[in-house]
């Protein structure tokens, strides 16, 4: 997150200047000098990426949650240029090539319902496994906290995180 | 510029990669009406010489898994595999039937109509199978898009038969044989859904997700208060935001506003972020609305002024009156605010209109509405409007209303680009049609042995009527008959009535209607009741409930609607109500001896032509509400596809969950004070983090709804469980209100 905030601040410098901005998005470099966009809208608008959604434009919701570098930010707050450098993951490039074994166990406990708000989900579940292989109840509460299901599907959604967690340790 | 709209549509979806899902939305319905060597028996089944099985969903797609599930009954009875069949998504055409994807009716008024497709085009393939064989039709079988007759081991694919069936004359319905129980392969057992895949690799296509050539995103400044117009506008800074094309004005709807778009001030713009930035810039004025003075506290007080007083009585036997001199009497009010729908996915339409021709992909629950409202909005016959439908992020009834539909094909028209309308969520929370505040005065009788032998109750609420018609004052009849007049307690002496109230703010059905008040105040009070006689609550209910009985309801005066369902077949029954009461009682381990600050709280409730009960066990430590256990019994009739039963079920403790421990929006000044999930807040995780129990009751009764009857027990249930572990009284809600810490 601490290096979130330096590029943040390296945005800020350079935004007035019209630089190309340089990420990596789904394994593909691409350059633009939409710099003060945010990165929910670029992947939407400019790329047709369109499996990163709007939900309440205010990073309180969870649906347009990607990785970068593997952890899970909400792209509607954040600056394209904040993002230079850095390898964003998107829910189409997260199975691109194997589907994620979260993508996998979403399908076998039939999580989704409308669908609507999966792809952030599972994007935020990976990420959190990631720093925490074998999270508590209370701990995966509060990783998925930050993630709404209206429909709610939190009772599967636990359900398929732990199957790929594999229990406390 | 025009040159990119020279591109072909299809070719377009094809070549942006939308293409699979674009295909899936209407593309596949014209290759359908082209092929000529297929068997097209039905409207809502063909099959193509490849083997490929189309079958029409013609029901919105919003979470149920309908646009799989009644496909997967015609695929049962035609005997097809179900990864030969490729779902057609139909667009807005009313020789579908109704396709008003609300109410909880999908399942049980199609059932009965997919077994027909099926068995049609079914019956064709035996009879085709069976001439070449020269054996008789009936000992054939159908099963994974197969004909084969066991007794000489033959088998034979539905494709090497299209020609021979195609020739047969289409069978007569009184003529087709149906499968039994025992051979249906999909049918009360379930199978996989059609979006999974796509919707866990982001690739699922939602309303926002469509781009057209040349298409403008547009966001709208709409009056803060319901019918104020606007006066002028400052658009300067909005024209600045780099992206921006244009302003256009909305005319203001005419009359009372039903679907129509509500006007205002639109910022169109390259870009949906720059759109929103523009809007954000806008300074509009508006003129004097008659809702100025709209304050929702003020209101709230003079619907319980209102419903102390009694109304226009809708159900009477015996006589109330008389009945409550002699009788120990116990009263209570209940409230319910204002509740916004909150879809993950805000209302969002795509509108491309020219020459005289509206073309629109927008998720709808309602594309025969959405059609029928363009064409009003554009002065053009319905069959010039075209409506796709999407999968639609959430709906709970909201996208049953096309008011952002018909924005976008105005603005198509004024702009004469393909437009796309966002909402963005402060749109959402402050433009919705609420669903009614409402208050419900009950009051009973009780005998010596503290059970009710009269009851009088006066709901008081803004209704649904009001959005389609001027002054209206009382519910409908339908409202009415929701939870309120279908009471099925066994009580002598009973009055139901309803009182006026008028609309200020636009209302609308929301997941469960008007059940969400009555099931509120009826299944708090009657706990009430078992509480002050010192009765356990389960033996009280199940005495209230009387003998296993069916409601005669019209002898009592009810003009009741019964969700549209034909009574005979769908009669109220107690011994239904009953039987799933005890189900989640036992699955509860209802009667266990609760540790200080747990209590367990119940509530049965039939609607939308299912039973449904929730027990749930709840802790409260300083003040903080936890549900442990949610225990839910469904008799939903025949259960069609289980796991979405049991999904729908999981689904409604959430959502009932979220409105009755944090719903509702207030109004001041006629605005609504909420904007998005910060203020107007929903069940996250940590929320709803107990076990969910659904018990499917076994059932071959027709089938019922599933999608919104498991709402309405869940905020009495709730209620009853915090007053079994505090013994406080929770009689409005949200409960989020309540200082439960000193409980």
């Amino acid at each position: 997150m601490y290096q979130l905030f330096t590029a943040l601040r390296s945005w800020k410098e350079n935004t007035t200047r019209k630089i190309m901005a340089k990420l990596t998005i789904d394994g593909v470099e691409v350059e633009t000098q939409e710099r003060d966009l945010p990165l929910l809208w670029f992947l939407r608008d400019h790329l047709q990426k369109t499996g990163t959604r709007y939900g309440c434009g205010r990073g309180l919701c969870g649906a347009c949650t990607v990785l970068v570098d593997g952890q899970a930010v909400r792209s509607c707050q954040l600056p394209v240029a904040a993002l230079e450098g850095r390898q964003i993951t998107t829910i189409e490039g997260l199975g691109a090539n194997e589907e994620h074994p979260l993508q996998k166990a979403w399908q076998e406990h039939k999580v989704p319902q409308c669908g609507y708000c999966q792809g952030g989900q599972i994007l935020s579940a990976v990420s959190f496994l990631r720093a925490k292989p074998h999270p508590t109840n209370e701990e995966l509460d509060a990783m998925m906290a930050g993630n709404i299901c209206r429909c709610g599907t939190y009772p599967r959604i636990r359900k398929a995180i732990q199957s790929v967690a594999g229990g406390e340790k | 510029m025009n040159d990119c709209r020279a591109i072909d549509r299809r070719a377009f979806l094809k070549f942006t990669g939308l293409s699979s899902a674009g295909l899936i939305f209407g593309m596949r319905l014209g290759a359908q009406e082209e092929s000529a060597d297929r068997l097209a028996p039905d409207l809502f089944v063909s099959l193509e010489p490849d083997g490929t099985i189309h079958i029409v969903a013609h029901r919105s797609e919003m979470g149920t898994g309908i646009r799989s599930v009644l496909p997967m009954v015609v695929a049962d009875e035609l005997g097809a595999r179900w990864e030969d069949v490729s779902i057609v998504q139909a667009t807005g055409d009313a020789k579908y039937g109704s396709q008003n994807t609300d109410g909880s009716r999908s399942i049980w008024r199609f059932y009965d109509r997919m077994l027909l497709a099926g068995a049609t085009a079914g019956q064709m393939l035996s009879q085709a199978a069976a001439t070449r064989w020269g054996v008789g039709p009936e000992t054939c079988q159908r099963r994974d898009s197969q004909v084969i007759h066991e007794p000489s081991k033959r088998r034979i694919a539905f494709k090497e038969l299209i020609a021979e069936a195609a020739a047969l004359p289409v069978p007569n319905a009184e003529n087709l044989v149906y499968k039994e129980s025992k051979d249906r392969q999909y049918i009360g057992k379930g199978g996989a859904l059609v979006d999974f895949k796509d919707i866990v690799h982001g690739k699922a296509v939602f309303g926002a997700d469509i781009r057209l050539p040349d298409m403008l995103f547009a966001v709208i400044d709409r009056s803060p208060v319901h019918g104020g117009t606007a006066r002028q506008f400052d658009a300067t800074a909005a024209m600045a935001v780099p992206g921006v094309q244009s302003v256009e004005t909305i005319a203001p709807f005419k009359g009372v506003h039903a679907f129509q778009a509500l006007g205002g001030v639109a910022i169109l713009a390259t870009h949906s972020h720059a759109a929103i930035q523009g809007r954000n810039q806008l300074q509009t004025q508006w003129n004097a609305s008659p809702h100025d003075g709209y304050d929702s506290e003020a209101y709230r007080s003079a619907l319980l002024e209102t419903a102390s007083k009694g109304g226009k009585v809708v159900r009477q036997k015996g006589d109330y009156a008389k009945a409550i001199e002699r009788l120990k009497k116990h009263e209570a009010s209940y409230y319910v605010p204002h509740l916004p729908h909150e879809p993950m996915e805000p209302p969002v339409a795509t509108a491309d209109y020219r020459d005289g021709q509206c073309l629109i992909w927008a998720p709808t629950q309602n594309p025969q509405a959405a059609q029928s409202t363009v064409a009003a909005a554009l002065g053009i016959p319905p069959e010039k409007v075209i409506v796709r439908v999407t999968l639609l992020g959430g709906g709970f009834g909201r996208k049953s209303k096309p008011d952002y539909v018909a924005e976008s094909a105005i603005l198509s028209k004024q702009a004469g680009r393909p437009v796309q309308v966002l909402w963005t969520r402060e749109d959402d929370i402050r433009h919705d049609y609420f669903h009614s505040v409402a208050a419900v005065r009950v009051e009973a009788g009780v005998d010596d042995d503290g059970y009710p032998q009269a009851w009088r109750m006066c709901t008081v609420f803004p209704s649904i009527s009001s959005t389609f018609a001027e002054k209206v004052t009382h519910a409908s009849a339908g409202e009415m008959s929701m939870g309120f007049n279908d009471l099925p307690f066994d009580i002598p002496h009973l009055l139901c009535e309803n009182g006026e109230a008028l609309a200020h703010v636009r209302i609308g059905w929301l997941r469960s209607v008007a059940n969400i008040q009555h099931a509120f105040a009826i299944h708090s009070f009657i706990d009430e009741l078992a509480v002050a006689a010192g009765i356990d609550p389960l033996t009280y209910l199940n005495r209230v409930l009387g003998p296993d009985r069916l409601l005669d309801l019209k002898a009592e005066g009810a003009d009741y609607q019964n969700y549209g369902g034909p009574y005979a077949t769908y009669p109220v029954d107690t011994a239904r109500l009953k039987a799933v009461l005890n189900t989640a009682a036992k699955s509860a381990g209802w009667g266990q001896p609760m540790p200080k600050g747990v209590g367990h709280g119940i509530a049965v409730h039939r609607s939308f032509l299912s039973y449904i009960a929730i027990a749930l066990r709840v802790r409260v430590t300083d003040g903080k509400v936890q549900v442990e256990q949610a225990d839910v019994a469904i008799d939903c009739g025949l259960a069609v596809h289980p796991d979405r039963v049991q999904s729908q079920m999981e689904g409604s403790v959430v959502f009932g969950l979220s409105l009755a421990m944090m719903g509702g929006v207030t109004m001041s000044r006629g605005q609504v004070n909420e904007s998005n999930f910060h203020d107007a807040p929903v069940a996250r995780m940590a929320d709803a983090n107990m076990p969910i129990r659904v018990t499917i009751l076994p059932s071959q009764a027709p089938p019922g709804g599933v999608g919104e009857p498991g709402v309405p027990p869940l905020a009495p249930a709730l209620c009853n469980a915090i007053a079994a572990a505090t013994g406080k009284r929770i009689r409005s809600l949200p409960i989020t209100d309540h200082d439960l810490s000193q409980a």
